[in-house]
Order: structure tokens, then sequence, then C-alpha cells
């Protein structure tokens, strides 16, 4: 789908906050002189082509009761990765799976953050995941502090 | 927060009503009004636990380059860089994690040639040799929605 003028202003507003009143796509429509309707139907598109990947409430998980979180990182053989990668994106603590370059000092290549109650439970979930895949090498990177987190403002 | 409120939360931080009146639709799934809705909801943004509600956007399909970025800094230079790091417009998550490589932060830029300029930049102004660059050869997951209700059960 290629962005256009229109959905660049469109976009602009969806990534701010969506407005608490009965109507909140009214308002917005407002703001952009255009038809409710028709913004209603380019949002439904953005969701459909996954230009928007979640639509709905950003949490603050700290505050949410989610209190841990760990950056798990795997060295898994290449031949192997694709498989592996796919099938740890499959449970359900995983909330992140991707694959990335490797450095001479830095031999992890697939990483995935998993989210839990306490970092017991983050270390018994690496554990399980570890001996399911027969992946010893690893390590949980726990985050002890949070310097930004914001949403990206694009356009 | 009672179970309504966790029920609510797990519902709507995905597929949030794309319809003329969403708050309704909310309501009426979970058995509620919609001012109840809305009054909870006012509630939990102003308790903090709600961020945002918007959308949350594919860099990649809007034509944006992402990557994850490590390096290693002294415990007396952690606020001094943070500030400097944080500074930069892409950088969206940065984190302070127990490992040599200690500060972890995301950037996304409209390519990968200014991502890769305003790592270059960052190297030169905070004065350090080596930021890790690493952007994802492949994507298996991205989902950051949390279940809090069924975790009450």
């Amino acid at each position: 789908m290629e962005v256009t003028e229109l959905d660049k202003k469109i976009i602009r507003l969806l990534q701010e906050d969506l407005p608490i009143c009965a109507e909140p796509y009214k308002q917005i429509a407002k703001e952009l002189a255009m038809e409710e309707e028709e913004l209603l139907n380019k949002i439904q598109q953005y969701v459909d082509y996954g230009i928007i990947r979640r639509l709905g409430a950003v949490l603050r998980h700290r505050k949410a009761g989610i209190t841990a979180n760990a950056m798990v990182v795997w060295g898994v053989e290449s031949p192997r990765i694709a498989e592996v990668g796919k099938s740890m994106a499959m449970f359900p603590e995983v909330t992140h799976c991707y694959e990335r370059s490797t450095y001479p000092d830095w031999p992890y290549n697939l990483f995935t953050m998993i989210h839990a109650n306490s970092k017991e439970d983050c270390y018994e979930i690496a554990d399980k995941l570890s001996k399911t895949f027969d992946i010893s090498n690893y390590q949980l990177l726990f985050s002890s502090e949070e310097l930004k987190k914001t949403s990206m403002k694009y356009f | 927060m009672d179970l309504l409120d966790k029920k609510l939360l797990t519902m709507i931080q995905s597929d949030f009503p794309v319809a003329n009146k969403p708050y309704q639709v909310i309501g009426d799934m979970l058995d509620i009004s919609e001012a109840e809705v809305i009054d909870r909801i006012k509630r939990l943004k102003e308790a903090g636990i709600i961020r945002r509600i918007g959308g949350v956007f594919d860099s990649r399909k809007l034509g944006y380059y992402s990557t994850l970025c490590a390096l290693k800094v002294s415990e007396e230079e952690i606020e001094k860089i943070a500030a400097i790091v944080n500074a930069i417009p892409g950088v969206t998550h940065n984190y302070v994690r127990n490992h040599a490589y200690n500060m972890w932060f995301t950037l996304i830029g409209p390519s990968k040639e200014e991502v890769d300029n305003t790592i270059k930049d960052l190297k030169r102004k905070i004065k350090v040799k080596e930021i890790m660059n690493l952007p994802a050869v492949n994507f298996f997951k991205v989902r950051v929605k949390f279940d809090l209700y069924q975790q009450c059960k």
C-alpha cells in the first residue's frame, strides 16, 4: 500500500492519543476535515494491511503488575535458527522473537523478550525453553532502569 | 484494579473497535454501559496504567528502518550518556541491563543510511569506540499484549 499525504496526516493523529469520548473517530475526522466513515475505512485498511500492528491501549506494564521482563539471548546454531525462532515465538510468555547478527564478543543470534510476574518466573521460563530446544548457551538480561520509553512519531 | 478492569485492559490492548462508538462496542462485549467503559478507561489512564490509546505502527511497512544498539558505559557516565542518547527522536526505548553491554536502546529512522549516520554521530559525541548495532535479520514475533485476566484465574 502506498502511503499518501492524507495517510500521513491520519497516521500523525493515530500515533497520538485517541480521545476518550463517545465518538472519538468523529472528533479526529473533524480535525482532518474528512468524513468519519472515510476515516474509519482508512483505519480498517491500515489494520488489514498490517500498517497498524496493533490498535488499542499501550500499557505501562510495570504499573499493570507485569513487573519482570527479561531479554533472553540465545546462541543457536545457524541451520536451526529459523525452526527454533518460529517455535519459540509460539510460547505465550515470549512477546518478541528476532534473529540478529552476532559480533566477536556477542555470540547470541536469537533475541526473545519474556514478560512475567517475577524474576524467578523469567528464569524458570528460560530454563524450560533451554531444555525444550536443547540450547545451553543463553543469558538473561534484566532491565534495572528504564531510561526512555515512548512511541515513535512517524512523518 | 478490579477483575473487570483487568478484563477490560486485556481486551483493549489490541483490536480496539474501528466503529462510530467504540466504547459502546466494548461495553456491549463486557455487559456494562458505554459510560462505565469511558469512566474506567479514564481512571486507568489517570493512574498511569494506560500510557495511551492509539495505533502502534509497523515501522517497516511505513518505509522506516529500525535497529537495536548496545554499548558499554561506566556507572558514573550512565546519566550523562543517557541524556545524549535519549535526545535522539528515533530512540524509543532505552534500558540499563545487567551485562558488560549495559545500555540497550532501539533506534528508528527513515532509512538505513540515516540510522547508520545517527549512530556514527552518536559515537563521536559520546566518545565511545564501539556501539554494537544489531538490526533484526528475521522477525519471528512481535506481540506486546499482556493477559492480565488469565493471571487472576
